[in-house]
C-alpha cells in the first residue's frame, strides 16, 4: 500500500499533472483576455467588463472551496495529483467516484478499496476515468458550430410551457444508479458469510447530512449550502467511519 | 446593426477555431495522463478491464454528455461552451456563474455583448477554481502522512457509500415516485442473491434502465 501511495503521489506524477493544469489555465486566460478586448472593441463599458470578473471571482470561491473537499475525499485512494487533475478538469465528484469505482470492479477489484489498488489497477482505472467524461468535449470539438448555428437561427416553436423528457431522463438515470448502490449495501449488511454493515451505516449517516442540509436549502432558504450540501455530508460520514471502524 | 453581427459572426469563429484546437489538445493530454504514469512506473493498464470498464461508465456518462451538451451549450454560448466542458461543474457552478454574469451586465441573448460577457464569467470561474485548488493542494501535501494513517483507512474506504448515501438521499427526495420501485428491487436482490452484490457496475444497467422506463411511463401520464 505505501509503494502505490509513493507512486500516486510522487513528484512526477504532481509534475505532469501540474502541466495540464497549466494548459488548461492559459487557455481560459486567451479567452478571457480575447473576450474583454472584443468587449472594448464594440464599445462596452470597461467598469462592467471589471465587475463581470469580480462578480465571476467571488460567485465561484465559496463553489471551489467545496471541490476542493472533494479533492480531499478522493485523494486518499487514488492520491492527491490524479484527484487534482479531475476536479480541476471536465469531471465532478459524482462522476469520478462512479467511474472510478466501477473501473475498479471491472478488473476484478471489490470496489475503490486502498488495500487491493496497485500502480498497474491504477492505470486502468484513471484511463477509464479520462475515457468515460470525455463526451462532452468530443461534442463540443465536431458539433458546437453547427448545433449552436442551428439554435440560434431557428425560430423557437410555440411550445406548451412543458419541459421534455430530457429535463427528466438524467434525474431518472441518477435514481437508478443510487438505487443500484444502496441496494448492494442493504445486501451487504445482512447477517452471513463476508458481511459488512459499515457501508450501509456510512451512507445512512451521510444520508441523515444532506436531509439536514437539504432541510436548510429548501425549507429555509439557504440555497448557498447547496455548494457545500455534497462534499460536507460525505466528509461527515467519512469521520464517521473512522469512529465506526474503532468500535466494530 | 449588421456591422454587430458581423463583428459577432467573426469573433464566434475565432472562438471555434481556438476552443477546437485546444479542445483536441487537452483529449490528448488527458489521454497522456494515465499512459505517462504508466511508463513512469513500468505498468501498462489492463486493455480488457479498460474496455469491460469503459462500456459500463460509458451506456450511463455518454447519454448524459450529449444531453447536457444540447441542453446546456445555447446557454453558455460558444466560448462559455468550450470552456466549461472542458474544465467541467458546469451545472452546479458554469451555467449559475454566466447566468448572474448576464444579470449583472443586464446583456439581451443573442447579441455580442451576451456572447462575450458569457466567455469573460465561465473563463474567469475556471481561473479562481484553479487557483483555490492549487492552493489546496499545496496546504495538501504536508498532511499526506495523515491522510495515510491506517485509522483513516475505513475513510477513504468508505468515500463511495457516503457519496451514494448524500445524492441518493437528494434524488430520491427530488424523485420518490421513480426512486421506490429500483430500490426496493435492487435491495431484494442484493438481499437474495449475495453475489450480486460485489456486482453493482452490472446493477447499474437494469436498474438505471428500470427508472428510466418508471421516468418516461410518469412522464407520458403527467405524474412527475
Amino acid at each position: 500500500m505505501n509503494d502505490y501511495f509513493k507512486s500516486v503521489n510522487s513528484g512526477v506524477f504532481y509534475l505532469i499533472v501540474a502541466c495540464v493544469v497549466l494548459f488548461i489555465t492559459i487557455m481560459c486566460l486567451v479567452f478571457l483576455i480575447k473576450s474583454y478586448r472584443a468587449g472594448i472593441k464594440i464599445g462596452m463599458d470597461k467598469k462592467i467588463l471589471r465587475k463581470t470578473i469580480t462578480a465571476s471571482a467571488t460567485f465561484t470561491l465559496l463553489p471551489s472551496i467545496s471541490i476542493l473537499l472533494g479533492v480531499i475525499a478522493l485523494s486518499g485512494t487514488l492520491g492527491v495529483p490524479f484527484s487534482w487533475l479531475r476536479l480541476s478538469v471536465v469531471g465532478a465528484l459524482q462522476y469520478e467516484l462512479n467511474a472510478a469505482e466501477i473501473a475498479a470492479q471491472s478488473i476484478g477489484l471489490s470496489g475503490l478499496k486502498l488495500g487491493e489498488l496497485s500502480t498497474g489497477s491504477f492505470v486502468t482505472i484513471a484511463l477509464v476515468m479520462t475515457l468515460g467524461i470525455l463526451g462532452g468535449i468530443i461534442c463540443c470539438i465536431f458539433f458546437l458550430k453547427k448545433y449552436l448555428n442551428k439554435v440560434q437561427t431557428t425560430p423557437k416553436k410555440e411550445s406548451d410551457g412543458k419541459p421534455g423528457f430530457g429535463a427528466h431522463a438524467t434525474t431518472a438515470m441518477f435514481v437508478g444508479l443510487c438505487a443500484a448502490y444502496i441496494g448492494s449495501y442493504i445486501g451487504k449488511a445482512i447477517p452471513r458469510d463476508g458481511a459488512d454493515v459499515m457501508p450501509l451505516l456510512v451512507a445512512i449517516i451521510a444520508a441523515i447530512c444532506m436531509a439536514v442540509f437539504e432541510f436548510f436549502i429548501q425549507k429555509k432558504g439557504k440555497t448557498i449550502l447547496e455548494n457545500f450540501s455534497l462534499a460536507v455530508s460525505m466528509l461527515i460520514a467519512m469521520v464517521a467511519a473512522v469512529g465506526i471502524g474503532m468500535i466494530i | 446593426m449588421e456591422e454587430k453581427e458581423k463583428f459577432l459572426k467573426e469573433y464566434n469563429n475565432s472562438l471555434h477555431r481556438i476552443g477546437r484546437i485546444t479542445g483536441v489538445a487537452i483529449v490528448v493530454l488527458l489521454l497522456a495522463v494515465p499512459f505517462l504514469f504508466g511508463i513512469v512506473n513500468h505498468v501498462s493498464p489492463d486493455w480488457g478491464g479498460v474496455l469491460s470498464g469503459f462500456l459500463k461508465v460509458g451506456i450511463i456518462y455518454v447519454p448524459v454528455s450529449i444531453v447536457e451538451f444540447l441542453v446546456y451549450a445555447p446557454m453558455l454560448g460558444v466560448g462559455g461552451s468550450y470552456l466549461s466542458f472542458i474544465t467541467g461543474n458546469v451545472t452546479n457552478m458554469k451555467i449559475p456563474c454566466a447566468m448572474n454574469a448576464r444579470d449583472i451586465a443586464e446583456t439581451k441573448p443573442g447579441t455580442p455583448e451576451h456572447e462575450i460577457i458569457s466567455t469573460i464569467s465561465v473563463a474567469t470561474s475556471a481561473i479562481v477554481t484553479t487557483l483555490v485548488i492549487v492552493e489546496g493542494v499545496i496546504l495538501l501535501v504536508p498532511l499526506q502522512p495523515v491522510l495515510q494513517n491506517e485509522v483513516l483507512l475505513p475513510a477513504f474506504d468508505n468515500v463511495v457509500p457516503a457519496l451514494f448515501g448524500a445524492l441518493g438521499l437528494k434524488y430520491f427526495l427530488k424523485s420518490p415516485k421513480i426512486a421506490v420501485i429500483p430500490l426496493f428491487l435492487m435491495s431484494l436482490l442484493c438481499v437474495c442473491v449475495p453475489e450480486a452484490i460485489n456486482q453493482t457496475s452490472i446493477l447499474l444497467l437494469p436498474s438505471g434502465g428500470l427508472a428510466l422506463l418508471i421516468g418516461y411511463y410518469l412522464f407520458k401520464k403527467d405524474k412527475l
